[in-house]
Parts: C-alpha cells; sequence; structure tokens
C-alpha cells in the first residue's frame, strides 16, 4: 500500500483545508477512502454515530498537483484509513502561508498519514512542518459497510433555504426541544417544527423550488401540498447545519416519510452527502 | 508567569553592590510555581520607572511576598489599563503592611488596592547561562513563529537541533499504557539563518513545558525583543531570557531526564530526537507498509492498530555529556507544602543548582527554598 499527494496550489488547498474543517465538525471519527480517482470521507451509520452517516467526495485531480497510490491489491485498488478528523483539520489550518504541501502514507511505529507543509519564509531557508496523524488501517473484510450509500427513493425533495439563516433557527429551537420535525412538500414550501408540552414553534419557508424528479409517475401521484415529515433529533441537524461554514452551491433536502431525511449538497466540486434517520 | 503560581515576591532593592556610589538597587519580581519546575525572575532597572525610590544602600532590602491573584486583579483588564491609566503608583506602606498599587486614571478617578504582604526569605534560584553548553537566540516573532502549528493545549515540547543545524521543536506527548488513540505529532523546523545565535551540536535537545515557555514567548512578541534559550544535558534546567536596557527577565525551567524521556511503555509514541530526523520533502522512504498490512492480515482480531511487528526502540539520545557531579538533582524532592499533589510530570525533576562544583553544597539541598536561611 502506497499513497502520497502533493498540493501546490493556494486556492485548491485552501478548499481542501475547509473541506477538512467541515468533516472535522460532522464526524469525531472517520473514514478517508482513497482511491485512483477520488477521495472520500465516510461516517457510516453504526450506533455509536447515532444511526447517523456521512459520505463525501472530492475528484483527487482538481486539488493534487501530484498524486499516486497503490492499495491493497490490484483487484481491491483502494485504502481505507481510520482517523480522528480533527487531525486533518488542525494539520491543515498550520499550512495558511504553505508553499507546498505533501501528504503520504508511512509507518512511524504505527500507520501514519504524514503532511508535510513547506511554509513561506522571510529569510533564505524554509520552514517545515510536520504532523504525523495516526491511522488505522481498515481491512478489507470490512470494506463492505463503508460503501456509498444508495440514494433512496424520497418522497419529497426540495432545495435548502439558506443554511446560516436555518441554523441561527434551529439554534434557538433546541433550548425549546430535543426533537424537530422536518417536513416539505413538491410545492417549494418546508417546515421545521417543534411540539413540546408548553409550545409549539413552526417556521414557514416558501418558494424554495424543488429539483426535477427522476420519474415522471411518481410526480403525478404525489399531491404537491401534501407534506413528507420526518422527526429527527436535533443535534443532529445542529451538527449538520453548524458544519457548514459557506453556503453550499447546491443544497437538496430528501425526505423519505417517517425514515429519514437525506441532505445532499455541493460545495463548488466537492459533494457531500448526510443521512439522519427518523428518531426511534 | 508560569502558570500555576500562588505567590510573588517583591524586592523593592533586591541585590547590588552597596557603596557610597552604588546605584540604588533593581525592582525584582520572583515567583516560582507549585511544583518547583519553574522559576522567573524580572528585574526592572531604576530609570525603567519614572520615580523610583528603594531603600538606601546599606539599609535592610525591602523584600516582600504577594498573591499573584491580588496582584494582578489590579490590573485586571489590559485594554482597560491602555486606555484609561495614566499613572501607577506602587508603595509599600510599613505602617499598615500593605502593598498600595494605585492607577490614577482619566476623569480624576482613582483606584487604590491595598494588598496584604508576608515578609519572607529571599527566593534566589542560583544559575549561569554561561554555563550552559548550549545557547539559541532569535528574535521573539521567529519563535512564536514556531510554536503557532502547536496546538494550545499541548504541554510538553522538544526542542533540539537536528540534521544540517536545523533547530526542531516537536510535541512531546506521554504515552499512556492503555489508550487506543494516540496523539498527532507535529514538528516544526527552522532553518539556522532564522537564529541571531546558534551554538549547540547536531543532536542535542531537551524536552521542557510548553506552556510556561508561551507566557515568556508572549511578553517577548510583545515587548518586541530577542529571546535566547540556554540549555545543557537533558534533566538540566534550561533558563529562557529577555533582555533590554531597562529589564531583564529569565525564566528557569526544567527539563526531562533521560530517564523521563525512555518511559518503559511498550509502544513508545515517538522515537527521540534524533540527529537525522529532519524531513527533507523529497523523502518518501517510509512508504511501505506492506510488511504491517501482511501481518495484519494474519491476525484473527480485526482490530489492527497493536498487531504490528514489534520494533524496538531507537537507540535516541545520547546526553553530550555525563551526568557529572550533579546527578542527585534528579533524585526526586519532596515538595515542602504538604498535601500539594504535583501536578505535572516534572514533579521528579528539580534543577538543582549549577554552581562551580567547588561550591556545591555536598547533598542534594533545595535550591528554591522558602524556608532556606539566610540569603539565597
Amino acid at each position: 500500500m502506497k499513497f502520497r499527494a502533493k498540493i501546490v496550489d493556494a486556492a485548491c488547498l485552501n478548499h481542501f483545508t475547509r473541506v477538512s474543517a467541515m468533516v472535522a465538525k460532522l464526524a469525531k471519527i472517520c473514514t478517508l477512502r482513497i482511491s485512483p480517482q477520488t477521495l472520500n470521507f465516510i461516517l457510516s451509520d453504526k450506533v455509536a454515530g447515532g444511526g447517523v452517516s456521512m459520505w463525501c467526495e472530492l475528484e483527487q485531480e482538481n486539488f493534487f498537483s501530484e498524486f499516486q497510490m497503490e492499495g491493497v491489491s490490484a483487484e481491491n485498488n483502494a485504502i481505507y484509513l481510520e482517523l480522528t478528523s480533527e487531525n486533518l483539520s488542525r494539520a491543515l489550518k498550520t499550512a495558511q502561508n504553505a508553499r507546498a504541501l505533501k501528504v503520504k502514507l508511512t509507518n512511524k511505529h504505527f500507520p501514519c498519514l504524514t503532511v508535510s507543509i513547506e511554509l513561506l519564509s522571510v529569510s533564505s531557508s524554509s520552514r517545515i512542518v510536520t504532523h504525523d496523524i495516526p491511522v488505522k488501517v481498515i481491512p478489507r473484510k470490512l470494506w463492505k459497510d463503508l460503501q456509498e450509500p444508495t440514494v433512496p427513493n424520497s418522497d419529497v425533495s426540495i432545495y435548502l433555504p439558506v443554511l446560516k439563516t436555518m441554523k441561527s433557527i434551529v439554534e434557538k429551537m433546541r433550548n425549546l426541544s430535543s426533537h424537530l420535525i422536518i417536513e416539505a412538500n413538491l410545492s417549494g414550501d418546508l417546515n421545521l417544527k417543534i411540539e413540546t408540552e408548553l409550545v409549539c414553534v413552526t417556521t414557514h419557508f416558501k418558494d424554495l423550488g424543488n429539483p426535477p424528479l427522476a420519474s415522471e409517475d411518481a410526480s403525478q401521484d404525489r399531491d404537491p401540498e401534501q407534506m413528507a415529515e420526518v422527526r429527527i433529533d436535533i443535534r443532529k441537524l445542529l451538527q449538520f447545519l453548524a458544519g457548514q461554514q459557506v453556503n453550499p452551491t447546491r443544497a437538496v433536502c430528501n425526505i423519505v416519510s417517517n425514515k429519514l431525511v437525506h441532505f445532499d449538497l455541493l460545495h463548488e466540486d466537492v459533494s457531500l452527502q448526510y443521512f439522519i434517520p427518523a428518531f426511534s | 508567569m508560569p502558570s500555576g503560581i500562588a505567590v510573588c515576591r517583591v524586592f523593592p532593592a533586591a541585590r547590588g553592590q552597596s557603596g557610597p556610589c552604588s546605584l540604588p538597587r533593581p525592582l525584582s519580581l520572583r515567583t516560582v510555581n507549585s511544583s518547583r519546575s519553574a522559576y522567573a525572575c524580572f528585574l526592572f532597572a531604576p530609570l525603567f520607572f519614572q520615580q523610583y525610590q528603594a531603600a538606601a544602600p546599606g539599609q535592610e532590602a525591602l523584600r516582600c511576598k504577594i498573591l499573584m491573584k491580588s496582584f494582578l486583579a489590579a490590573f485586571r483588564s489590559l485594554a482597560m489599563v491602555e486606555k484609561s491609566v495614566e499613572k501607577c503608583c506602587i508603595s509599600l506602606n510599613g505602617r499598615s503592611s500593605r502593598l498600595v498599587v494605585q492607577l490614577h486614571c482619566r476623569y480624576g478617578v482613582r483606584k487604590t488596592h491595598n494588598l496584604s504582604f508576608q515578609d519572607c526569605e529571599s527566593l534566589q534560584a542560583i544559575f549561569d547561562p554561561a554555563l550552559c553548553s548550549h545557547v539559541l537566540r532569535a528574535p521573539a516573532r521567529v519563535l512564536g513563529e514556531a510554536v503557532l502549528p502547536f496546538p494550545p493545549a499541548l504541554a510538553e515540547v522538544t526542542l533540539g537541533i537536528g540534521c544540517g543545524r536545523r533547530v526542531i521543536l516537536r510535541s512531546y506527548q506521554e504515552e499512556e499504557a492503555d489508550s487506543s488513540v494516540r496523539a498527532m505529532v507535529t514538528e516544526m523546523s527552522i532553518g539556522e539563518e532564522d537564529f541571531q545565535q546558534l551554538q549547540a551540536q547536531e543532536g542535542a535537545a531537551i524536552t521542557f513545558c510548553l506552556k510556561e515557555f508561551r507566557g515568556l514567548l508572549s511578553f517577548a512578541e510583545s515587548a518586541n525583543l530577542s529571546l535566547s534559550i540556554h540549555f545543557d544535558a537533558p534533566g538540566r534546567p534550561a533558563i529562557f531570557a529577555v533582555k533590554d536596557t531597562l529589564l531583564d527577565g529569565h525564566f528557569v525551567l526544567a527539563t526531562m531526564s533521560e530517564s523521563d524521556l525512555h518511559s518503559p511503555a511498550p509502544h513508545r509514541l515517538v522515537p527521540p530526537l534524533q540527529a537525522h530526523s529532519t524531513p527533507h520533502l523529497d523523502d518518501f522512504a517510509n512508504d511501505d507498509i506492506d510488511s504491517y498490512m501482511i501481518a495484519m492480515e494474519t491476525t484473527v482480531d480485526s482490530e489492527g492498530s497493536r498487531a504490528g511487528p514489534s520494533i524496538p526502540l531507537s537507540p535516541g539520545l545520547r546526553p553530550p555529556c555525563s551526568p557529572g557531579p550533579y546527578s542527585e538533582d534528579n533524585d526526586a524532592e519532596p515538595s515542602t507544602e504538604p498535601g500539594t499533589p504535583p501536578p505535572k510530570k516534572f514533579r521528579s525533576l528539580f534543577f538543582g543548582s549549577i554552581l562551580a562544583p567547588a561550591h556545591s553544597p555536598p547533598g542534594p539541598s533545595p535550591v528554591l527554598a522558602e524556608d532556606s536561611e539566610g540569603e539565597g
């Protein structure tokens, strides 16, 4: 197994740093999947994560000027590493004024992802910062649990409002209730509702727009005004929203009634899918 | 100031020659932390102050001990101080046994703090930077940038000279035997050219408390001073000094000894700083972890992190000189404050006196001793 890659472009480095910061907010421990064309940050829906799962994908050639990898074997040409997301985020944050950043898989008494940063310096000699991020190599037999989740057949698909607005509303609602109902219809309406013994609060978003549906049949069957709803843990929604520091290029919410909510985001060229199951 | 300090001693006139033409003695502020692993001393020349009236030469030196918390409370907000305080007067009121700190602020507002003090014996660590074999000196800004990549919560750091006379700072993590979550290791490598002085051989290294160093560093950065680091073999105290025409500051910090660095834990996190450990940008020599993968696939347990082949500990750093007459410095010295559990691993270190052999005391004697008799 081998992996080494290099970033020299400042914009690519900043973007990669933002992606890692977002992942660090969404998952304390995540899996990094390295394959010839893509990098993925994965959180699978184990009980520990509360059933939440995440799949973040980026095309490596959009970031790295050099990229070489050799997976476990020719048939299984991928590397799966488990790491503490914050370590990668912190390491990348120190590359603010970097001339170049190299990342490679090393074995310094135990497997590490070594991030090596050459900083710009006023003097003739450069400064080098090295971070050794401990990783756990995930054996092949566990890979089946870490595959791209199938996009469920949703009842409603709708574009999200400005995430910052949504986040400040959900933050306030969190003080009142631990569960939140998210409901939407095919007429561009989305509601965030909390219901407690003492109070009910609903925030209505209108005219959000709905992405075109895949199949014509589905759109004919469903009454556009009919709401599809799912009740979720408010903290999980808040954690997801807190991870979005920048408003995404595209943000879609797919609701499977009473089952789960699926957020499908695009940050420039990085896709993020986040699944929150219904509260049981 | 080093963290965890509860006591501050003020010497309006601490040391200096006495004689008919002598200058007034400087103001000195000294302190030591509870585990006796960090000592700080700041000397202010009389010219630092607008007005300075100390004990006359020949007269008994005024010396008192104040609670740090109380003293700092008078200067609670630096922003407030900079904006509204016009003058600050500090005086010792013998009659009422109070140290009076008076802040003359704008609009005629005057804030007076009366701090009670205790008489005390001399607190003085005996150290001589000139006796240290290694010296580094750089503008505080360079060192400030050097510690930036390290997490604010990091307790200890190793400083040493690597290959090509590069100065290396590396995070030091104590490996807990039962922890399955390893910590990230960060290393910063700076070229010799960034230093105003670098008198040290490759392989020399010490491990000390980063938090305390940051304290002095932030002061030095704000005052735009250079900071020099004098150190010797691991285990011997390291001296961090800043100086300008009006003030002189020293931090003396205990460093970890060889025995502390080579802990018996089977999975030592990081090899001690080696002379050849400078990462070269094109060095991919350690890429190949195939042998590790093979070992892991054959174990029944799917938790792979501990199943790797065992690797012998690297030989590590040899001290540049033999322990010599100061080996007793590493003996554990019981804290003079009973019931105070030492919070840090430096508890067993005791930075001994760096005296010339002729003056060294016969047995392990506390250098910083509140209860020592007479002048230190």
